[in-house]
């Protein structure tokens, strides 16, 4: 607009400068404090939550319906030929299932010599929807339906099916984030369950392409871990449960320091096709 | 007035539709910036002011749902909301190549800065592995529905000036 055609009433408006500056000021301070302290962004947690994931919930309900109805066509072809493997593989587990019964009944008679606690099958755990995806080609961080409203805090451990997911970020109203374990910036300490070894399983964008996470510090000095064996949480974790299976072992190579090994773990969790979690809603005791 | 509230609007719109559609319509993985699309298109057909804010919002709401520290996106989008509205002045709303090439820079530069400020940093060195699998993907495909979401902004931006016009 020229100076010269004037109009009646010219507010007065800041120079796009100077907002640039404050807004520069703002986001800088903003780090600053979401980095440094525990300051949590409370109010703009409660104004998106009640804003924003009613949408979410919506279009994600619609989107999971119509690709349910897709994928219902293609299954039941599958579903067949599947049904007959499965009876088969019934009969096999029935077997091994009784000789399993026996030893539970000395394993229980054990366990209540030890007075051992209770194993995670048994943590108290609550449904919750995925209502949106990461957003970023970068991360692997997801939101889900249920929030402090519905007692989620932050660091609960996230499940699907029997594996380890993730754990809660942030908490809305309604709402909280989760980072998946196979993001990567996200590090869980795990233990073999076969030798007890402690490790650190890491996400790593590169290895996720091709359906694994990475794990190193892996401490075998006798050779005993091997491809196949099982990873779960370990016990010296200060946000995971123990005890919650995170993946197999898919590959593992010496370091060249050779006292530690690394490889890849491929995960329980089909990351893919997430769409209901639980959420477990026992936190780590931790010392304060 | 009605123009913040529809870009208020708009922002929700794309932030919803990237983090649920699109998510559902990712290609290999890869999902398209629409909060770019919008970012730069409102730099550089409304001005440097509305590129600012436009993108300051855009990237709060994303820090807020998905990072754990808030204000680093609000912060890179508001720049590249700022250095597309600097073209204002250049822009023809019948010519695509501008915008094209405007909304192509811009997301270069959004992978970039994320890329070094966020994996370098961390010694992820493989930059051609990221280049080849994320940055790249992610550009064709924003570019792809930039095509198609161009002649959408466009058309609302019009309806704005036109009623302008009226006024005076």
């Amino acid at each position: 607009m020229s100076p010269l055609v004037k109009r009646k009433k010219e507010r007065f408006k800041l120079p796009v400068k100077y907002w640039l500056l404050i807004l520069t000021a703002v986001s800088v301070l903003l780090m600053c404090l979401t980095f440094m302290t525990d300051f949590k962004f409370n109010t703009a947690n409660y104004i998106v939550g009640y804003t924003l994931v009613p949408f979410q919930n919506g279009i994600s309900r619609i989107g999971g319906f119509l690709s349910d109805k897709a994928e219902l066509m293609v299954q039941i072809k599958d579903l067949i030929s599947e049904k007959e493997a499965l009876q088969q593989q019934v009969d096999e587990l029935t077997m091994e299932n009784t000789l399993l019964m026996q030893d539970k009944y000395e394993l229980n008679t054990l366990r209540e010599l030890y007075d051992l606690d209770q194993q995670y099958s048994d943590y108290e755990k609550v449904g919750a929807r995925i209502i949106m995806g990461g957003s970023s080609n970068w991360f692997d961080s997801f939101v889900i339906n249920k929030g402090s409203n519905d007692g989620i805090e932050p660091n609960m451990n996230i499940m699907a099916g029997s594996g380890l997911v993730g754990r809660v970020v942030e908490v809305g109203p309604n709402w909280a984030q989760v980072i998946s374990i196979i993001d990567d910036t996200s590090n869980v300490s795990a233990t073999v369950l076969s030798t007890s070894d402690n490790l650190i399983v890491s996400g790593d964008l590169e290895a996720m392409e091709n359906g694994h996470i990475r794990f190193s510090q892996l401490v075998d000095s006798d050779d005993e871990v091997s491809v196949g064996d099982k990873v779960v949480t370990s016990d010296i974790s200060d946000r995971y449960q123990p005890g919650i299976l995170i993946g197999y072992i898919s590959y593992i190579e010496e370091d060249s320091n050779n006292l530690t090994k690394s490889g890849y773990i491929t995960p329980a969790v089909d990351f893919e096709h997430l769409s209901e979690v639980l959420v477990i809603t026992e936190q780590k005791q931790t010392i304060e | 007035m009605k123009k913040v509230i529809t870009t208020i609007i708009l922002i929700i719109i794309s932030f919803v539709l990237q983090c649920t559609v699109f998510e559902a319509l990712a290609i290999k993985g890869v999902v398209p910036n629409i909060l770019i699309i919008l970012t730069a298109c409102s730099g550089f057909m409304q001005g440097e002011r509305y590129g600012v804010f436009t993108g300051f919002f855009c990237g709060l709401l994303l820090d807020v749902f998905f990072f754990e520290i808030v204000g680093f996106y609000a912060l890179l989008y508001m720049y590249i909301g700022y250095m597309n509205g600097l073209f204002h002045n250049i822009f023809y709303p019948d010519d695509i190549k501008l915008p094209l090439i405007m909304i192509t820079a811009s997301d270069l530069l959004y992978s970039l800065v994320v890329y070094i400020l966020m994996f370098l940093l961390r010694s992820r060195f493989d930059f051609g592995y990221y280049f080849l699998n994320i940055i790249l993907p992610e550009l064709v495909y924003t570019v792809f529905i930039a095509v198609i979401m161009y002649p959408l902004l466009l058309l609302i931006t019009n309806l704005f000036k036109r009623a302008e016009k009226k006024e005076e």
